[in-house]
């Protein structure tokens, strides 16, 4: 028969030596490979003591920005719901009042902003979309939770600390991939 | 009156050896399945169980509490006599085997007034070793009859292949055994060990017939490379597919505590027991004596018990035509071949 690819490889079948038949030599050999793994370093990282750093580009939890003023950014426009391959954002605008200047930075924001998380492929072309630099991905990710409610991530729970009220936590929440303020 | 007389102490003594022995057994058995995880872990690069407890060490406890608290499920369709029987009958046989072992020599101490001798060892039985093989091979009746009760098709393939192996085998030990009979000439375990205390250990005399007892160990424990019996990925989990809760867990225990005895069977028969090489035991105190040969045998039986995990997770399983091959066709004639040459040098020797 014409072989269909010119990768077979013919095999010699050549009946097994005595050596081979006793096959406590070879036994021998394994066991001495596995013994051999005993003196090996475990590469295991004991993960809730120990845990492993991100690689510099690994995209996480979404993070709602403010600007150095402690205004929120978002000016609801909707781009990142649009660019969202995951149909993971959903938003509710809502316009500024009178007063409220120091609480949003555009005249529009949203008042409702929810990412399911269970949706979200943390691709970032949220991050991407964004006019506003709104929108980040950090290096966290989202733990696990015993409901699926407790997956859809809302304002409350993105919206980065005020920087000017609560510092320390700002800094803490920022990470290393938040946009340069300007 | 004082023909029926019992000796009350020696009765006592007994008993309270009888305990220790079985205590001590179950705790090894329990701590060898923590130390097969481990060994795996580390043969296989990995961690092992290390949450419970400092190293992991409860973990025993808390998988044999998680056994107790599973729910007990006899299938409908088994027979359930049988069904209970069986992992009775595979524990207690596992358990029965220890009682003619010397775990060790004497001790003396004087209660009441009175000088006590104990020896180590709870029946010095003059046929100890056929005991041993007579229980190891009832011990396949606990797989047999567990398998029959689950009704179920691979709980009884499962069963059918044990059985088969474990007579096969055991063919091949006892052949092997029969060569180190011509040597010492005792079925006692004390003489032999006595004997190996005074003179060398067996394993000089006696390599290839070791090395035959050893791998029918192997096969007589349905340990790897000869788990045919538990196959999980051919016959789901074998003979006790169909068990749940502290009846898996008699089983799985059973296996364990085999384990530890044929490694302590083997340490006796071959490794000179409770002798510590290069020591004179005559010179020291006797209970330390006694203390230390305890605590020989069982490093030697640790050593035993390592070399079995070790195996098992370098050596894939045979097949069934394998492994059948490999008991008729191999072991039993090297078995015979080495019983003859036994016996032509002892004759040669005796002139
Ligand atoms: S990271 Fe990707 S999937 Fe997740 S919300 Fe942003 S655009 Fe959608
Ligand atoms: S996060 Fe950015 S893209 Fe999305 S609605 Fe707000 S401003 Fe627009």
């Amino acid at each position: 028969m014409q072989p269909l690819t010119k990768k077979v490889k013919q095999l010699e079948r050549k009946p097994m030596t005595l050596l081979e038949r006793i096959y406590l030599p070879s036994i021998f050999k394994g066991m001495a490979i596995t013994f051999s793994h005993i003196f090996k370093k475990v590469p295991t990282i004991r993960y809730p003591e120990e845990k492993r750093p991100f690689a510099k580009v690994f995209r996480g939890l979404q993070v709602l920005n403010r600007d150095e003023e402690g205004r929120e950014r978002c000016t609801a426009c909707g781009l990142c719901a649009l660019a969202c391959p995951a149909e993971a954002i959903t938003m509710e605008a809502a316009e500024r009042q009178r007063g409220e200047e120091n609480l949003y930075r555009e005249e529009k924001y949203a008042a409702k902003y929810e990412i399911n998380m269970l949706r979200c492929i943390f691709c970032g072309l949220c991050e991407e979309a964004c006019p506003k630099d709104a929108i980040y991905l950090s290096e966290t990710f989202a733990p696990a939770n015993y409901k699926r409610k407790g997956f859809i991530y809302g304002k409350e729970d993105l919206l980065i600390p005020d920087p000017l009220t609560q510092p320390e936590e700002y800094e803490k929440a920022k990470g290393e991939r938040a946009p340069a303020t300007h | 009156m004082t023909l029926l007389a019992i000796d009350w102490t020696l009765l006592i003594e007994k008993l309270v050896l009888i305990a220790v022995i079985i205590t001590a057994s179950l705790v090894i058995a329990m701590y060898a399945t923590y130390g097969e995880r481990k060994v795996a872990a580390i043969l296989q690069d990995r961690v092992g169980p290390n949450r419970a407890g400092p190293f992991g060490l409860l973990q025993p406890l808390a998988d044999g509490m998680k056994l107790f608290f599973k729910e007990e499920i006899i299938p409908n369709t088994s027979n359930k006599l049988l069904f209970v029987l069986g992992p009775c009958l595979a524990m207690l046989t596992a358990m029965m085997t220890s009682a003619v072992i010397p775990w060790g020599n004497e001790i003396h101490f004087t209660l009441f007034g009175a000088d006590r001798h104990i020896p180590l060892q709870i029946a010095d039985i003059n046929i100890g070793v056929l005991f041993i093989f007579g229980v190891v091979s009832t011990g396949v009746y606990g797989i047999m009859i567990g398998g029959w009760a689950s009704n179920n098709k691979f709980s009884l393939m499962a069963a059918m292949r044990g059985a088969s192996q474990v007579i096969s085998y055991e063919l091949a030990m006892g052949l092997s055994f029969i060569a180190l009979l011509m040597l010492t000439g005792s079925l006692s375990m004390k003489t032999i060990v006595e004997q190996q205390v005074h003179g060398h250990w067996n394993i000089i005399y006696q390599p290839l017939g070791f090395l035959i007892f050893l791998i029918c160990a192997f096969a007589e424990c349905n340990r790897a490379p000869f788990d045919l019996p538990e196959a999980e990925n051919e016959l789901n989990f074998g003979y006790h597919q169909e068990y749940s809760s502290m009846k898996l867990g008699f089983y799985l225990f059973a296996e364990y505590i085999n384990m530890f005895i044929s490694s302590v069977i083997m340490a006796t028969l071959y490794f000179g027991g409770y002798d510590v090489p290069f020591l004179n035991e005559a010179n020291l105190p006797v209970n330390i004596a006694a203390l230390i040969g305890v605590v020989a045998l069982l490093v030697k039986a640790f050593i035993f018990i390592f070399i079995f995990m070790w195996v098992r997770w370098t050596l894939p399983r045979f097949r069934y035509d394998q492994l059948m091959n490999l008991g008729w066709k191999s072991l039993i004639p090297l078995a015979l071949v080495n019983m003859f040459i036994t016996g032509a040098v002892i004759l040669w020797r005796q002139g």
